[in-house]
């Protein structure tokens, strides 16, 4: 992994490089994402505060700096989540695809693989993610949903580091320029 | 347009994207059904893996548990091995605080019940000496034992007291071979002297041969050697051999069959007890009514309803036979007419037959016999016995019609004078084993029971001592018993 100095924000997106990943990356990550989600904290309850889908989306997103691949990817994550859920389907799915969209468009005009700008995205997504989803859930479902902004800004705190670690360690199974 | 399509190409497939799944969610929630096949794809894609992965998990966590994870097997065990012990040790002891307080118990219910006045003593030590069955008592002359004083438990007498000293006693136990007591044994009140042998058994000596003694039966002190009062238990009879001229006992003493005891009681001041009555198997026996008329039993006129024996039958006809020719029985002096006993024969007569005479006080000695004087025939001391076919006086309780008649005939009816060195250590009394005959009505039928003997079948002396001249068997017993020679009181 090379950071490019000390400049976050990008002159141009020529000077973006856009990762590629083979396909079962695609398949895998997200798959893997999911079940960690369901199956994970049924025996580590703590770690329930992890949206990894969401950082997968994220990372894919940045990573591919292509907004059409990122909301595709968000909207398929979104959906299986919602499969997987109580939520008619299409809550996490048009929540991930708008994350899946600006984190690509964000991703074009920064430097995606600076550390900091990956834990300022990551807290950032989980916010808006959290926050979309909240409104979506009172505006098209009727719920009566409280936003705590102090949980979720510890939340987005937490899920923002392990997205850093996570995002270094999908970094390895890029295809080498 | 189509330069605006490509221009706006990301934003137009993002809002197609979002009016899809704003599609989407509207008829899902509206209709309140999903699209069913989105949820079936991604569970059929989820699930197998995640069954999988729990597999995995499983698989993984059981081997890290019962392979990987077995170092601390071999500790575990060993400290459930050192636990286990120590319960076992822990069970063991409070088992014994139980028996301790159980013995206890037992020993304070007898000590309340016994009219001995006593002492409660722990076994402390034993003596040195692998052969010696001595043992030492918490108890000393502060406490008011001493030496030669009886030591017994509620299962039966333990030892006796060879040596007191200010804070302790020495007792020296049933079992030692220095040990003797006086006994007699339940059923035949046939009295011996009981032996230590350095055995868990004891002997009982100086038994004849011809006396009755069988296996199972109780042994209890007799009294005899003046350290043991009378009627506590010894020990069971556990075998009987003949021997010449005594029998070959073994008793199993009762008071050390659980081992050496802890806590004992020591007799300060012994109180004689009955003998408690041997199980009896009589049962009570139905007898139908006579027949009216029956001129059978002429005698049943003059016969009292109370008797019940032939002795008694007899007795009362040669009373009447005497009344009706005026002649008293043993006060013939010379000159007299002595009694016809051909009128005996009459039908007022049982058997026709006169009964063969015998010697002793009472008897009916036939007319003209050598003998005429029967006061020459009456011992100086008491009798220790009635003789067999001795009249009773009028106010003696009639025998009691026995089971065992001819098995033990020195019980009731010795054959003679004679007697063997065990009877004469404690004289029987004037009035053996003696019950009144039921008199039921005879003119119903009824059941008649044979009483058990209400009273002791050989009450002890009122003072508890032997008698006076004690026989050589007596002084023997009480030489090797411990207690003083001649039986006199210490």
């Amino acid at each position: 992994m090379s950071y490019s100095g000390e400049r976050i924000l990008l002159s141009s997106q020529r000077e973006g490089q856009v990762s590629r990943f083979r396909t079962w990356v695609f398949l895998a990550v997200p798959l893997v994402a999911i079940l960690f989600q369901v199956y994970v904290p049924m025996f580590f309850p703590f770690l329930g505060f992890l949206e990894m889908p969401l950082l997968v989306v994220v990372y894919f997103a940045i990573m591919r700096r292509n907004q059409i691949s990122g909301l595709t990817i968000g909207a398929l994550v979104g959906l299986a989540q919602d499969s997987l859920s109580k939520n008619p389907l299409g809550m996490f799915g048009i929540v991930k695809t708008l994350v899946g969209y600006f984190a690509a468009s964000v991703g074009v005009r920064l430097d995606v693989e600076h550390v900091l700008i990956r834990l300022l995205l990551g807290f950032f997504f989980y916010v808006f993610h959290q926050f979309l989803y909240w409104v979506m859930a009172r505006a098209l479902l009727g719920q009566q949903m409280v936003f705590d902004w102090e949980r979720t800004a510890v939340l987005a705190i937490l899920n923002a580091v392990v997205g850093v670690a996570l995002f270094h360690v999908l970094d390895k199974l890029r295809e080498p320029a | 347009m189509e330069s605006l399509l490509n221009r706006y190409r990301n934003i137009t497939v993002l809002l197609l994207v979002i009016m899809a799944q704003l599609v989407l969610l509207a008829v899902s929630e509206k209709n309140d059904q999903d699209v069913r096949f989105i949820r079936i794809w991604t569970v059929t894609a989820v699930t197998p893996v995640a069954r999988i992965i729990e597999g995995l998990r499983g698989g993984g966590t059981g081997f890290l548990h019962n392979y990987i994870l077995l170092h601390d097997t071999h500790q575990e065990n060993l400290r459930l091995r050192a636990e286990l012990d120590r319960m076992k040790m822990e069970n063991v002891f409070l088992k014994n605080e139980l028996n301790t307080a159980d013995r206890a118990k037992a020993l304070q219910v007898f000590q309340q019940h016994t009219q001995s006045k006593t002492v409660a003593a722990t076994i402390i030590a034993t003596g040195a000496g692998s052969n010696s069955k001595v043992v030492f008592v918490d108890r000393g002359s502060t406490s008011g034992v001493q030496r030669g004083m009886a030591v017994v438990t509620p299962d039966g007498i333990v030892g006796k007291v060879i040596a007191a000293y200010p804070t302790a006693s020495q007792v020296l136990l049933i079992t030692d071979p220095d040990f003797a007591a006086g006994v007699v044994t339940e059923k035949a009140q046939v009295h011996g002297t009981l032996k230590g042998q350095g055995t868990p058994q004891c002997k009982v000596d100086y038994i004849p041969f011809e006396e009755k003694v069988e296996p199972g039966e109780w042994v209890y002190t007799s009294g005899d050697d003046r350290v043991f009062p009378r009627g506590f238990k010894v020990g069971i009879v556990k075998s009987v051999r003949p021997g010449q001229p005594f029998k070959e006992i073994l008793v199993e003493p009762s008071g050390l069959q659980r081992g050496l005891v802890e806590d004992v009681l020591i007799l300060i001041e012994g109180v004689h007890q009955p003998i408690p009555d041997a199980p009896s198997g009589m049962q009570p026996v139905y007898m139908t009514p006579p027949l009216p008329g029956n001129e059978s039993q002429p005698a049943d006129a003059a016969v009292p309803a109370t008797l019940g024996t032939e002795a008694d039958r007899l007795r009362t006809q040669y009373k009447a036979l005497g009344e009706e020719q005026k002649h008293t029985y043993g006060d013939n002096p010379p000159g007299t007419k002595p009694v016809d006993f051909t009128k005996l024969g009459s039908p007022s007569g049982a058997t026709g037959q006169a009964p063969a005479p015998a010697p002793g006080k009472g008897a009916v000695s036939p007319p003209g016999a050598p003998s005429a004087s029967p006061s020459k025939n009456v011992p100086a001391g008491p009798s220790p016995a009635p003789n067999r076919g001795a009249v009773p006086p009028p106010g003696t309780p009639k025998v009691t019609p026995s089971t065992e008649p001819s098995t033990s005939p020195s019980k009731s009816l010795p054959a003679g004078p004679q007697t063997t060195p065990n009877r004469g250590a404690v004289p029987p009394p004037a009035t053996p084993k003696v019950t009144p005959p039921s008199t039921p009505p005879a003119s119903s039928p009824k059941t008649v029971p044979v009483p058990l003997p209400a009273t002791p079948k050989n009450s002890p002396s009122p003072s508890g001592a032997p008698a006076k001249n004690p026989s050589d068997a007596t002084r023997r017993s009480n030489q090797s018993a411990g207690g003083p020679p001649g039986g006199q009181p210490r």
